[in-house]
């Protein structure tokens, strides 16, 4: 069939079941935005800055599974996406960012809006397209869609001169694409998997260490299953939360720098350590040296280059996690695993579980609410069945502490870029992408303020998500590292002169709430849940509160600070029984 | 240890800046890199010599994988491995250094491709071992210009 670039670029995406577009138009975009208003099935959602696109995009992606789509034109629209392109790179999201470019035979002379996108991209995507001609559209885009979402997801750009936009093509949709360069390993070597089995059923101290990675396979059930087998306890990174429920007897918290007791401990005693879509990010090792020192290590990984990057493993598999795993636990099985063996770990583990939970202190003031308390009742309230997204900060580490993460693509956060600004257009795509489940941005004062004006894209096409801000007035997380290693020298971290975040709602046509006590909390989150429109709760949180535990920067996981148990004094090491409590 | 690595890649634009922008990011050094067409069409192979003891050449490889425009690569093993390259030099050659000059080019093979009152140029191919050799006594007479291709390496037999 014959018809225009901007027609055959709308036919393919449609082509790939892209439902939504987020994206905002420009001179060089003005022919793919004319043929977008012809489109049956894309639906374009148009945001104020490039950034709310590409975050709304990924959000969308996190929530769903389906490679998440953003659009911005030439030039600053396309260099605006640039954060959200690394964001998504970094936490592996399958995303397509279509950018316009300018006239091919203009290419390169410094013309009107032109930047060089494809290469100024090129160390933070996946794979990335400049369109020569309008006849390789079709092409183009099909492969986008596939090197997006399988493999190792990440984001694939295209850029796309306007004259392909404007020039005509035979269209016919493209058969999937052979690429021969690119053939992701999904089932992991049999000889492999039979020695994991056997170092798992023999291992009296494991610990399954579960990334993002089994979120993004849909590998959470075969996890349970081997978790379960094995009776293993479980430690998750921030990009894992949700991939095993927060609930489950054998989940031990989130690792690393602000992760729990019970897991930091766990990994640092055991002696297998099974990473599961995982990379030994820095933040979850601390001092790499010191990190599971008495562990034999298995790591599972769909992305060849992440293992023996940071830790060499005794044993690795490269593989789609949820393949593996279920081959893991057939293996397990077939062995038939002696839960008994591990029981005296389980009963530590849970016992330090138990000794030392997350806690803060619950008396409250006026205008003082303890942040944690108020993400409990985030959890309270929605029944933990909420998705939440985060910005970046002490907001962000308490949402991994004190939410429980019951289902996978539950948790929505900017793991390793951490990106601040994220929170507000990635709940707006989330919310796009799953219209059934209520959404709740956690933010802080600092982060939110960065895409704000993304409310208004929620205001206009009527997404209620509820914006959940937890106001210290500091830019939180610096602030608690001045606090801490910098004589409280609070150099620049100081934001209380702000917006009155309540007022400024009502300016953008949302809802606005201000909650300053205790007894208010619940009340205010029913109230903006029940509203059905976005809605910003100005949340006035402890000035000075800091996020423990923690593992300073550089330092063993066994040398936590604020790992006190409840109700002793903070900094007094704990006298608990095996000495597992930190100082 | 030098490793020379025979990578095959889609002859598409940008794939050397792609590959080139992968060591610069992940803070691996080419020592040298020498691109041309392959027996099939479509394909580029690249020769690829870097250093193993600076770099975990597991990790090169590996992110070089990734690349979508790869699909092959190849850590040569030395003792299979036939290797040559091409490099051109400009010496001095006034008066009794001429015919020094023209001596060691026949020892070596190399090619005299251009002359004036001067100078020479000597075109010669051969391992790299070869081309320092032949700097080393060239470097008395004065070396003016030297411009060298890098490596190429193919592995021996085995069609």
């Amino acid at each position: 069939m014959k018809m225009k670039g901007a027609e055959a670029i709308i036919a393919s995406l449609e082509d790939e079941g892209c439902e939504v577009a987020f994206g905002f138009p420009g001179g060089v975009m003005i022919p793919l935005y004319d043929a977008l208003m012809d489109a049956k099935k894309l639906r374009h959602i148009l945001v104020r800055h490039e950034q709310g696109a590409v975050h709304a995009a990924d959000g969308y992606a996190r929530a769903t599974g389906k490679v998440g789509l953003c659009m911005a034109t030439s030039g600053p629209g396309a260099t605006n996406l640039i954060t959200g392109i690394a964001n998504a790179y970094l936490d592996s999201v399958p995303i397509v960012a279509l950018t316009g470019q300018v006239r091919g035979d203009l290419i390169g002379t410094d013309a009107f809006q032109e930047a060089d996108t494809t290469g100024i991209t090129l160390p933070i995507v996946k794979h990335s397209y400049l369109v020569q001609d309008p006849s390789e559209i079709p092409q183009v885009i099909n492969e986008a869609f596939h090197i997006a979402g399988t493999g190792r997801p990440g984001p694939v750009v295209i850029d796309m001169p306007v004259n392909c936009a404007l020039g005509e093509l035979t269209y016919s949709h493209p058969e999937r694409p052979d690429l021969p360069g690119y053939k992701p390993t999904l089932e992991g070597h049999a000889k492999q998997i039979r020695a994991a089995a056997k170092a798992l059923v023999e291992a009296e101290r494991p610990v399954i260490y579960t990334g993002g990675g089994v979120v993004s396979s849909g590998a959470s059930p075969e996890l349970l299953d081997l978790a379960e087998l094995l009776q293993a306890p479980v430690a998750c990174t921030l990009m894992g939360l949700g991939g095993f429920p927060g609930t489950h007897p054998l989940f031990l918290g989130m690792l690393g720098m602000h992760g729990s007791v019970a897991s930091n401990y766990a990994v640092h005693e055991c002696d297998l350590l099974c990473a599961v879509g995982a990379r030994f990010d820095d933040r979850v090792t601390g001092k790499l040296s010191a990190f599971a020192p008495h562990a034999r290590v298995v790591h599972i990984d769909v992305d060849p280059a992440e293992i023996g990057k940071n830790v060499p493993p005794l044993i690795p598999i490269v593989g789609d996690a949820k393949r593996v795993l279920a081959r893991l636990v057939e293996e397990v099985r077939a062995r038939g695993p002696e839960p008994e063996r591990t029981a005296d770990w389980l009963a530590r583990t849970q016992k330090r579980r138990e000794d030392f939970p997350f806690h803060y202190d619950e008396e409250m003031t006026a205008g003082e609410l303890a942040p944690q308390y108020v993400i409990e009742q985030i959890d309270e309230v929605t029944k933990g069945d909420a998705i939440i997204c985060t910005d970046v900060g002490q907001h962000q580490m308490w949402a991994t502490q004190y939410f429980k993460y019951r289902f996978p693509r539950q948790f929505i956060s900017s793991g390793g870029l951490g990106t601040m600004g994220f929170g507000l257009p990635s709940s707006i795509g989330a919310k796009v992408g799953r219209p059934d489940k209520t959404v709740v941005d956690i933010s802080g004062d600092g982060g939110f303020q960065m895409t704000m004006q993304e409310l208004t894209t929620a205001v206009c096409y009527d997404i209620p998500v509820v914006v959940a801000i937890l106001n210290n007035g500091y830019l939180g997380m610096v602030r608690q590292w001045q606090d801490l290693f910098w004589n409280k020298r609070y150099s620049h971290t100081d934001i209380r002169v702000q917006p009155d975040f309540v007022k400024l709602a009502e300016a953008f046509g949302a809802f606005g709430l201000r909650v300053t006590k205790e007894e208010e909390v619940a009340g205010a989150l029913s109230e903006a849940i029940a509203a059905g429109r976005p809605t910003v709760i100005d949340f006035r949180v402890r000035p000075e509160e800091n996020v423990f535990p923690m593992v300073p920067s550089g330092q063993s996981l066994d040398e936590m600070i604020g790992g006190h148990a409840p109700k002793k004094r903070r900094g007094k090491p704990s006298a608990a029984d095996d000495g597992g409590g930190a100082s | 240890m030098k490793h020379v690595l025979s990578v095959l890649v889609e002859n598409k634009p940008g794939v050397l800046t792609r590959i080139a922008g992968l060591f610069a990011r992940r803070g691996f050094n080419i020592d040298s890199l020498a691109v041309g067409e392959s027996e099939k069409p479509g394909l580029s192979r690249m020769t690829i010599t870097i250093n193993g003891a600076e770099h975990p050449i597991d990790q090169v490889t590996k992110q070089l994988h990734k690349l979508i425009n790869v699909i092959k690569i190849r850590d040569l093993d030395p003792e299979k491995t036939i290797s040559a390259e091409l490099m051109l030099v400009k010496v001095r050659a006034e008066g009794e250094k001429r015919s020094d000059a023209l001596q060691i080019a026949e020892i070596f093979h190399a090619k005299i491709v251009d002359v004036d009152r001067n100078t020479l140029t000597l075109r010669v191919v051969g391992t790299t071992e070869k081309a320092e050799a032949l700097l080393a006594l060239l470097q008395p007479l004065g070396i003016v210009e030297i411009v060298r291709t890098g490596p190429i390496a193919i592995g021996r037999g085995r069609g």
